[in-house]
């Protein structure tokens, strides 16, 4: 017996071991990644790189401009789509889970979930983009729309379904009629949740180029209409980088970087929102 | 002089096919607790529910016949008045987490849209939470988060937040099951207190709490309302063979 409790505890220690290692181990490539865009790209950044438009072939210089407002006009355009809508959904799926309407919506978002991002910019394009005869960044947006819609309805469903029904009841039999149960209780309490879905949605579709490839287009030139071809900073990233220029190609770098600072920031937002946010039950 | 609050006339519940309270027929007056105890699946607890039509918020929850508060069919009134008419205290404490303290004394008022000066606020709240006999203990502390209080006191909060809207009855759902013997017995000893300004239904599968707090008793078994007399009388002398066995612990 007490020979036996040797050989467990070292396979446990070996099996541990084993799991440390692995665990390490994902993390090395994510790091070499990070620290080889770090390199390359934050060397670009200066006011110059944040306040201009890229510079034409053969000049030196030149900036991201139109890219950083064209994404940002178009992920709060289809944020602003996209979060009632989903979060409509979403309550409707943790509030009727057993409905027939539900179980097909469910389904439906599912699906959504796994489509291709490329397959929703080309449905896009045949949708807004021959209709209205111009790729444009409201095509675009609605690209970005559609794929952040699932993320948001399944983290407002998920969030809100652990929430006791007690919650509710006590609201309820206070005479609140429904909707200012739904609106005043029920989604205050689950908000933390719904947000960190929000953000990471954004995070999600803010670094989407296949989307924006047939819808956004693209465009060189500082933009604010949203009926006109947009720059967005992963496809200037993909335009650059494909290029065979290299002042081009730090460009793209710089982009990169900008990206990646920008959706870990959102990280971080969300992770310090939802532990302010958090109502404990 | 004894007037009615509450009568329910040949009220039946179901739960789909599930033919939960039988043919209930019951007259509660003005100032009395009421306790209504009986086994698990006894549909007291339907019957309570029923009262103050939070019973059809279950999906496939039906009833017939009729429940008269103040000689009115709540049935023929709009749900969500009835609500507003009738308090109640659930089994488990349930204070909204989001709300403070203070808010969630007038949280009828606040989910309701209902305005009311700052200053009937503070009344409402101090006089809310004072019928509660939780006054003394949160009054330092109104702003924090109703949910840092411990089981007994969130319970009496709760009590505050249905008392805050002035209701004529209030319903009980084994409001003392979640709780551990001290905070039970302060909560027991509100209910005499309460009585005075308040009818209160109180759901129990405790007998002794039932013997303890209500001035007449009800007891239900597999959905019907077997005998509903005088608590002592109860206790001491009942009359059907059915109530006779679960006081005397036959079966529980």
């Amino acid at each position: 017996m007490e020979a036996k409790i040797g050989t467990r505890n070292i396979k446990s220690i070996f099996f541990k071991g084993i799991i440390v290692f692995f665990a390490f181990l994902i993390t090395v490539p994510l790091i070499i990644v990070l620290l080889y865009i770090i390199k390359q790209g934050a060397s670009q950044i200066n006011w110059r790189f944040l306040s201009h438009v890229p510079a034409p072939v053969g000049e030196t210089g030149g900036g991201i401009i139109n890219a950083l407002v064209g994404s940002f006009i178009m992920v709060m355009l289809a944020a602003v789509v996209a979060i009632p809508v989903g979060m409509a959904a979403g309550i409707y799926l943790s509030e009727n889970p057993r409905t027939r309407l539900a179980y097909y919506t469910g389904l439906c978002v599912d699906i959504l979930q796994g489509v291709p991002s490329i397959v929703v910019g080309i449905v896009v394009y045949f949708w807004l983009v021959k209709p209205l005869g111009t790729f444009s960044a409201l095509s675009g947006s609605a690209a970005l729309a559609i794929m952040m819609l699932p993320i948001v309805i399944r983290s407002t469903e998920q969030t809100l379904k652990l929430l006791p029904d007690s919650l509710k009841e006590a609201a309820l039999s206070l005479g609140v009629p429904y909707h200012r149960v739904i609106l005043k209780v029920i989604v205050p309490c689950g908000f933390a949740g719904i947000l960190s879905g929000i953000t990471l949605s954004i995070a999600r579709v803010i670094g989407e180029t296949a989307p924006l490839l047939f819808t956004a287009f693209g465009n060189p030139y500082l933009s604010g209409s949203i009926t006109k071809p947009m720059e967005s900073l992963p496809h200037l990233i993909f335009t650059y980088a494909t290029s065979p220029y290299d002042d081009w190609h730090n460009l793209a770098w710089g982009a990169s970087f900008i990206l990646l600072v920008f959706v870990l920031t959102l990280n971080i937002i969300t992770k310090v929102m939802t532990r302010k946010w958090k109502v404990q039950l | 002089m004894e007037s009615t609050i509450v009568r329910a006339e040949n009220y039946n519940a179901y739960f789909g096919d599930n033919h939960v309270v039988k043919d209930v027929n019951i007259s509660i007056n003005k100032n009395e607790v009421i306790a209504v105890m009986g086994p698990s699946g006894c549909g007291k607890t339907t019957f309570l529910r029923g009262i103050n039509r939070m019973h059809e918020l279950i999906p496939g929850a039906t009833a017939k016949g009729k429940i008269l508060l103040d000689g009115q069919n709540v049935y023929d009134m709009n749900a969500i008045y009835v609500r507003a008419k009738i308090g109640m205290v659930f089994q488990r404490p349930n204070p909204f987490p989001n709300l403070s303290i203070y808010e969630n004394v007038i949280a009828g008022y606040l989910l309701n849209g209902i305005k009311v000066s700052k200053a009937d606020k503070d009344v409402i709240v101090e006089k809310s939470l004072t019928s509660a006999a939780l006054w003394k203990e949160v009054k330092d502390s109104l702003h924090k988060k109703g949910t840092f209080l411990s089981g007994g006191q969130q319970q009496r909060l709760c009590i505050a937040r249905a008392i805050a809207m002035q209701p004529e009855l209030i319903l009980f759902d084994e409001p003392t099951s979640a709780l551990d013997p001290i905070s039970t017995s302060s909560v027991e000893a509100l209910f005499h207190e309460l009585k005075a300004n308040y009818t209160l239904i109180i759901v129990t599968h405790n007998m002794q709490q039932a013997a303890r707090v209500s001035d007449r008793t009800a007891f239900f078994y597999m959905g019907e309302l077997v005998e509903f007399d005088d608590t002592k009388q109860m206790f001491t002398n009942p009359t059907d063979q059915r109530t006779q066995n679960y006081i005397t612990g036959r079966f529980s």
